[in-house]
């Protein structure tokens, strides 16, 4: 590391410091919601509207707790990193940075308390 | 040459219309931005009926009676409609990453192919859900 010097540190990082980091993150995100997408919207999407029966039983079965699992898990992160991005383009300084924490702050509160739910229903 | 108007320059949504003319190009990416941050509100009602139904029977009555309530309906299939379009429009971008159809007919051609694709797909999912 003492050899190292600032050129070769800075090599491939970018503006961010993070290099393609954010980049990759959204294409694997964006991968996976592509499978993910139609298997929520045709297991959760009829449950929407139903009887709180039907609904605890439907949350009980595996595969659809799963799907909705992930979809939590891997929507939100798309969420934050996505509009992440927009607020980096309309906002700067303070506001720019308050915008993005609240952003981070509601994707992981909102996808903690899902999969606090989903526990709850699916145990 | 030294920027002098840092700072005060006009940002990207807001030079559409009065500076540039709306071309299927621009109007197809700033609606991929606008739904994927709309979809926030349905998700955010998703996971409250998720709290809800893991609560109980009376917490469940409440979350259920807003969101089988008219204007959440309205809101969730505007939502259906976001998803399906942000998902097209997303799978443009996963194409143009792999440095294909950037030329200005195609990227055209795939756009309208997102608005027409999601508006039929939110009708499919209206008919099976």
């Amino acid at each position: 590391m003492a050899y190292m010097t600032d050129r070769k540190r800075a090599t491939g990082r970018g503006a961010a410091g993070s290099g393609t980091e954010h980049f990759w993150h959204m294409t694997v995100t964006s991968v996976a919601l592509v499978i993910l997408t139609p298997l929520f919207v045709f297991v959760v999407g009829p449950a929407i509207g139903k009887p709180y029966a039907d609904v605890a039983l439907h949350f009980a079965n595996p595969f659809n707790a799963i799907v909705t699992a992930l979809m939590l898990v891997v929507g939100f992160n798309h969420f934050r990193h996505g509009a992440q991005t927009a607020i980096e383009d309309y906002s700067d300084g303070l506001t720019r940075k308050a915008l993005v924490l609240a952003t981070i702050c509601i994707s992981y509160a909102a996808m903690a308390t899902g999969l606090f739910a989903l526990a709850r229903l699916a145990l | 040459m030294p920027d002098v108007n840092r700072g005060k320059r006009p940002l990207s949504p807001f030079m559409l219309g009065p500076y540039y003319r709306l071309q299927i190009t621009s109007v197809s990416s700033i609606l991929t931005r606008i739904t994927g941050l709309a979809m926030l509100v349905a998700a955010l009602l998703i996971v409250w009926w998720l709290l809800a139904a893991s609560a109980g029977p009376e917490a469940f009555e409440r979350a259920d009676g807003v969101l089988t309530s008219w204007i959440i309906d309205i809101v969730m299939t505007l939502s259906v409609l976001a998803l399906w379009y942000h998902a097209l429009a997303g799978l443009r971008h996963l194409y143009w990453d792999t440095g294909r159809g950037l030329e200005v007919a195609t990227a055209e051609r795939l756009g309208i192919a997102a608005m027409v694709g999601s508006v039929i797909l939110t009708l499919i999912t209206i008919l099976l859900v």
